[in-house]
């Protein structure tokens, strides 16, 4: 095929197969054949469906015969962590105790509003179990390796939507995000990905680990194709109470109008503290390419990280109280005592950091009057080797898996839109990503500074598919 | 697991506590559960020594009804 699918992102697959330059059959039984020959060394996929993603790419090659539109993403190839619900498939969330549950019974909302648009499910990714982990090294179905570096972790938790993106495997993919779980593969892969507004896109039919704290985005190889994706799962959902009831407000069309008139600045204090030299000058970078150089301080970041933190474990520790009771040995041992552990925690700490957050949300509101985008670094480091616990950052040693989350957690925390880009890096050097991030529902804005930032060569995503 | 003198040991909280909400810990995942809620505790000390106004609610609001 004279487009390399690889490389290619999902508009530019689904405007060759609408112009008939491919057939979207062609596309998937390429994608097929590509995961079959090229994912063991990646380890990012633990279902593929065959029968049934040819099945549909057919359907989406007859619409096209008929003079239809299947839609903004006709016959791209996408797979989903697996712990979106797929009619007929466990929902394993990255575990070896829900393989004993029944099938699902529905897809998830969020798959199904993707195959409306025209997009092709093709699989299921690994993931930490029960999406408690920024790395992606699972117990049960082996660790996610990193595309560019084989000896070192995707990220998590939902590494293997990283991996399969940066390893040309499919252009794009859907994660989740709880404190940092689609941004930090995302970052540490070198692809884009977007954690958009709480509550902005449908959960119905994920499963949970944090109620308060759980988001569902896309992980994709461009600005546009994130938009795209975002634009086709925006919109009301009455199977999730938690899904605002917006008018879907489309982002592509607004993706060309560059930056003029946004007042951007860069997150100082906590967000400049804490990580490698390099991690930190990413962000100068991106900076000095959009002619920034106003800081602004969002204030007790470290206490928000806290508060979440506290959160999460409770929030997760409940969600799994009856297999903690009656199977622990089956649990991860990465998350097993984490999880009984926060099964514990004092109500009090629990219901303190719920009303941390209102008064920290009313303080970055406060910050939003002034600013529209603030940048920050993703994570304080590159990718660490699969296995290392600590790493040496300014002099002292930290614990690596849950200080990948130092940037991303007070943010998620109140639920703001964050969008990670990768920077340019040195020849052989290993991804960095940096944060977009706006006050709630300004997707949009992000996704303008992304798109400017690529077309200035300042962001490009990294595919390594030999 | 020697704890400094100044930090609280959660050895008695857990073995209290657990049974109570019928979550028994094994011998072997004990120290590990000790450990995390050890170091949660420092966590979320950030949290709880920050001084808040008596009236400021919990973030999530309950809605009767969907609008």
């Amino acid at each position: 095929m004279s487009l390399d699918l690889c490389r290619a992102d999902a508009i530019a697959i689904a405007q060759a197969i609408q112009s008939g330059a491919l057939s979207a059959r062609a596309v998937t039984e390429f994608t097929l054949e590509l995961i079959q020959k090229r994912d063991a060394p990646l380890n990012s996929f633990t279902a593929v469906f065959s029968e049934s993603a040819l099945q549909a790419a057919e359907q989406v090659d007859a619409a096209i015969a008929r003079g239809e539109n299947p839609g903004v993403l006709t016959g791209v190839p996408f797979a989903v962590k697996n712990l979106f619900d797929i009619e007929g498939v466990v929902t394993l969330a990255g575990s070896k105790i829900n393989a004993d549950n029944p099938p699902a019974r529905h897809d998830a909302t969020a798959i199904a509003r993707l195959q409306q648009a025209g997009g092709v499910l093709v699989g299921t990714l690994n993931m930490d179990e029960y999406a408690y982990g920024f790395v992606t090294e699972n117990a049960h179905y082996g660790p996610v390796h990193n595309p560019h570096d084989l000896s070192r972790v995707a990220g998590g938790s939902s590494g293997g939507s990283a991996a399969a993106v940066a390893g040309g495997l499919v252009p794009f993919t859907l994660g989740t995000d709880t404190n940092g779980s689609i941004r930090v593969p995302a970052a540490l892969c070198g692809i884009f990905g977007l954690k958009p507004t709480y509550g902005r896109i449908s959960r119905a039919g994920v499963a949970f680990l944090s109620t308060s704290l759980d988001h569902v985005g896309p992980l994709a190889r461009s600005p546009r194709d994130i938009a795209a994706i975002f634009d086709a799962l925006q919109g009301a959902d009455p199977n999730d109470p938690v899904c605002a009831n917006r008018a879907v407000e489309p982002c592509s069309p607004q993706l060309s109008q560059g930056v003029d008139g946004l007042r951007i600045a860069i997150a100082g204090g906590h967000f400049q503290e804490g990580g490698e030299a390099e991690a930190i000058a990413a962000v100068e970078q991106i900076a000095q390419t959009l002619g920034v150089t106003q800081r602004v301080t969002i204030p007790e970041a470290h206490r928000a990280r806290a508060a979440a933190y506290v959160i999460t474990a409770s929030e997760g520790g409940h969600q799994h109280l009856a297999n903690l009771r009656s199977r622990p040995q089956d649990f991860d041992p990465a998350t097993r005592d984490r999880f009984l552990a926060g099964a514990l925690i004092p109500n009090s700490w629990y219901l303190q950091a719920q009303r941390f957050r209102r008064w920290y949300r009313a303080r970055v509101r406060e910050l939003f009057d002034t600013v529209d985008i603030i940048l920050a670094p993703t994570t304080p480091y590159p990718a660490t080797p699969i296995g290392q616990v600590s790493i040496n950052i300014n002099g002292e040693e930290v614990l690596i898996r849950p200080n990948l989350g130092l940037y991303t957690q007070p943010l998620s925390f109140i639920g703001l839109p964050v969008l990670s880009v990768p920077v340019i890096r040195p020849e052989g050097a290993l991804p960095l990503g940096v944060q977009l991030i706006a006050a709630p529902y300004q997707e949009a804005s992000v996704l303008r500074v992304a798109h400017w930032l690529l077309e200035q060569g300042a962001i490009a995503p990294k595919i390594t598919a030999d | 697991m020697a704890t400094p003198d100044s930090a609280p040991s959660f050895e008695g909280y857990v073995d209290a506590i657990a049974p109570l909400l019928d979550l028994p810990i094994a011998p072997e995942h004990r120290p590990g559960v000790i450990a995390n809620l050890e170091r949660t505790a420092a966590i979320a000390q950030l949290v709880l020594e920050f001084p808040l106004p008596d009236e400021l609610e919990p973030a999530p609001i309950f809605v009767p009804k969907r609008p």
